[in-house]
């Protein structure tokens, strides 16, 4: 029995918590949030040179050749520290839907920009929740009409990865017939754009089976995105609980009172339950198992949970002063709410956890 | 990462698989129970039986010291035999409080010629031993228990009562914590002692639980006489010693959940009807399926998590708590929504309805004892905030007051 990380796995994870507590402070995310920047573009180039952000992706394509379960570990961080930079846009899904859908040369052509920094890509696959009712995307094999509605860091990025019924595209957002908008969003620190295109030269991806290969990534963005959840659900936690410990009323540390204990022991207790869901996900991702599709759908509704819970009752837990602009108490409500969503609701993913689990028992 | 055994634990699990199979009955069905209509001391002796071989093997007590009678193997040998014989109709909830609790305290406080006495004949299942801890006014708050103990010479005197006693019914020996100190705050004046429970003065009377079954015992004593010898640890020191027993229990790694209660809604929901259609179609009952796996998995892979601590030679640490909180309260979600899938159907006992809907009655009817048994939800969640968390302990009232004083409230 080994259900851990290794002791060079921690070393790694470690060394970009390290970094990312010198750099992804509560000031740069908030130079994000208040519109001051696109992204953290020292956050960014960090996460690259040190070859965490390209950990799984293999050294021929210019990555780190780690592996999976060290890009975890790289996404607990960032999830922890908020980090406000397009990973899990331009790696858990456009590197990874180009490393599973295209050709050698495909690869070879897109993979090394995109894992050296100089390029950052997004992708969107067709999401089965809808409010408004785009025009569809439209591939001729050549060209790309329509409209991309929600294209996370679609303001940044240079290329898309875009799902056209069974077809995978990639399409150059500075090629011609783009229309960009960015568009304002409930956390600006993830940024969101909708994108129209008018005739872009786009070219189409090896695969023939765009949406198997789609729910591939989506599998693998939804365990790294546990990660992401675990990290921000368990700072939070801290958060809250440091100030427990600090904040006095009716003459004892509001920490002592068991309303709040229990409250605390709760939430622990739901992102432990997602932490060991996501870990069993990065086993699957990383050992290629076919239990991936269950084990990506539990982490997911766990770790989404998990952080919503977290991030509702961290402001609870503070107080008045918890819901004031200077406190990094929203940033974490934010934060939650849009990796709730981004890839699909818990609804859509339970579902999907029960269809597997029906699947399984016939 | 991985879910595989080290080279050493794979061979120390075929000889486990070896030794079982030569010597055990499997289970044939999952619900299957030891001495399933045996009568009662037909039962015991079956199972006293297995326990002397399992012990002449060396598998009663793995963890323990080859020269008490164990096999001298780690925390990690012991779980992996307790996995393999899972699978095997073997006795349950006879023997574990001995070789759990009593043996261990024995061994750690008496003198030698008393764990001479004790050691083998417990081991080898001859000898039944209780925990005499709770009482009906010391509960979670077990500092409080009010059973005296006055000295009487070379012997101390018993007079209380002690109650949610497993095994008291068939056991032999039990060890007691009492009063030997009135006039000291409520922890400091305790003793622990070792009880003979066929002594005169010694009355078990079974709790008639709400389930229907009687697990556990009220024992009461009057003047039940105890030699000095008997008692373990100092005089006042039996806070100590209990939380030596406690200590125990942090190797084990946790609550307990049967790891395929989804399955069983799975195939209820095939069978039963929901707005006439199979229920197992409706998104509703869909969710409640993927809620159940996530609990029940969850519980699993932090128990594998604990185990992999385990493997590493490490001692889990208080987090483990979270197993028994969300598989006790698990068990009380999924047997109910069980029942709620069959509607009104669902009212009727399992003698009408069949199936397996015994095992989930018994589920839903025991789950309100799992949830207070060995630390109820509300005292795990301060362990968990308190040990895990760090946050500050509860405030007290009854500390450095004389037990005396609080006793008159």
């Amino acid at each position: 029995m080994n259900f851990d990380f290794s002791d060079d796995q921690r070393l790694l994870q470690e060394a970009v918590r390290t970094m990312l507590a010198e750099n992804s402070t509560s000031q740069a995310v908030r130079e994000v949030l208040e519109g001051r920047a696109t992204h953290s573009t020292k956050v960014w180039q960090n996460l690259i040179h040190m070859g965490a952000a390209a950990a799984a992706i293999p050294e021929v394509y210019g990555g780190a050749g780690l592996g999976y379960l060290e890009l975890c570990l790289v996404a607990e961080e960032a999830g922890r520290h908020l980090a406000a930079v397009p990973l899990s846009s331009s790696i858990y899904r456009a590197a990874e839907a180009l490393l599973r859908a295209g050709s050698e040369a495909q690869k070879r052509r897109w993979l090394p920009g995109i894992t050296q920094g100089e390029v950052i890509a997004t992708a969107a696959f067709t999401s089965t929740e809808r409010y408004r009712a785009p025009s569809p995307l439209n591939f001729d094999g050549q060209r790309l009409h329509g409209t991309s509605p929600i294209l996370a860091d679609g303001a940044i990025a240079q290329i898309a990865v875009l799902q056209v019924g069974n077809d995978l595209v990639v399409v150059d957002l500075n090629g011609q017939g783009v229309r960009r908008t960015a568009l304002p969003t409930i956390d600006p620190t993830r940024p969101l754009a909708q994108i129209e295109f008018s005739g872009t030269p786009a070219e189409r991806l090896e695969t023939a089976e765009g949406a198997a290969v789609a729910a591939r990534v989506l599998d693998a963005a939804a365990v790294l995105l546990a990660f992401e959840q675990v990290g921000g659900a368990a700072r939070i936690l801290e958060l809250a609980r440091d100030y427990s410990l600090e904040r006095k009323a009716f003459g004892r540390q509001i920490g002592s009172f068991q309303a709040l204990k229990h409250k605390m022991a709760d939430i622990f207790t739901r992102i432990e339950l997602a932490r060991v869901h996501a870990y069993y996900g990065a086993w699957a991702l990383s050992s290629d198992a076919p239990e991936l599709p269950r084990a990506a759908a539990a982490a997911r509704v766990a770790a989404t949970r998990a952080f919503l819970l977290a991030a509702e009752e961290g402001i609870e837990l503070h107080g008045g002063i918890g819901f004031t602009w200077e406190m990094d108490c929203h940033l974490y409500y934010r934060r939650a709410r849009h990796l709730a969503q981004l890839i699909g609701s818990e609804h859509a993913w339970r579902a999907r956890l029960a269809d597997e689990l029906i699947k399984e028992a016939a | 990462m991985d879910f595989n055994d080290s080279p050493d634990e794979a061979a120390f699990r075929a000889e486990v698989r070896n030794w079982l199979s030569a010597n055990g009955q499997r289970r044939t069905r999952p619900d299957e129970a030891f001495g399933e209509g045996l009568d009662e001391a037909a039962k015991l002796a079956l199972a006293k039986a297995w326990q002397a071989k399992k012990a002449a093997a060396g598998y009663a007590a793995i963890t323990w010291p080859r020269e008490a009678g164990g096999m001298g193997g780690t925390a990690m040998q012991q779980v992996i035999y307790q996995q393999e014989e899972a699978a095997y109709l073997v006795p349950q909830m006879i023997f574990e409080v001995s070789i759990g609790m009593g043996l261990p305290t024995v061994m750690r406080w008496a003198a030698p010629e008393l764990k001479a006495r004790f050691l083998r004949p417990g081991l080898a299942g001859e000898e039944i031993w209780c925990q005499l801890f709770s009482e009906p006014g010391a509960g979670s708050d077990t500092g409080a228990v009010r059973t005296r103990a006055m000295r009487d010479g070379d012997e101390w005197v018993i007079n209380g009562q002690k109650v949610w006693t497993s095994s008291a019914h068939f056991g032999d020996f039990g060890i007691l914590l009492a009063r030997t100190d009135r006039d000291k705050p409520k922890q400091d004046g305790l003793t622990m002692f070792i009880v003979d429970l066929k002594a005169p003065g010694v009355e078990i009377r079974p709790i008639h639980q709400m389930s229907g079954d009687s697990e556990f015992n009220e024992v009461f004593f009057t003047d039940v006489r105890i030699p000095d010898q008997y008692r373990l640890g100092p005089e006042g020191g039996g806070w100590k010693v209990m939380l030596s027993t406690l200590m125990q229990e942090r190797l084990s790694v946790g609550g307990n959940l049967p790891t395929d209660l989804h399955r069983q809604l799975i195939e209820l929901a095939r069978i039963c009807v929901w707005d006439e259609r199979p229920a197992i179609e409706d998104a509703r009952v869909r969710a409640r399926i993927a809620d159940a796996y996530l609990d029940q998995q969850g519980v699993s892979l932090i128990i594998s998590r604990g185990l992999t601590a385990l493997s590493k030679g490490k001692t889990p640490g208080p987090e483990m708590s979270i197993t028994k909180l969300v598989a006790a309260k698990a068990m009380q979600e999924i047997s109910s929504f069980a029942m709620e899938l069959a509607g009104p159907e669902g009212l009727l006992a399992s003698e009408v309805l069949g199936g397996n809907w015994r095992y989930l009655q018994r589920l839903w009817l025991g789950s309100p004892g799992a949830r207070i048994a060995g630390g109820t939800d509300e005292v795990l969640r301060n362990v968990i905030a308190e040990r895990v968390l760090g946050l500050p302990g509860e405030i007290r009232t009854d500390r450095n007051v004389p037990f005396r004083e609080l006793d008159r409230t």
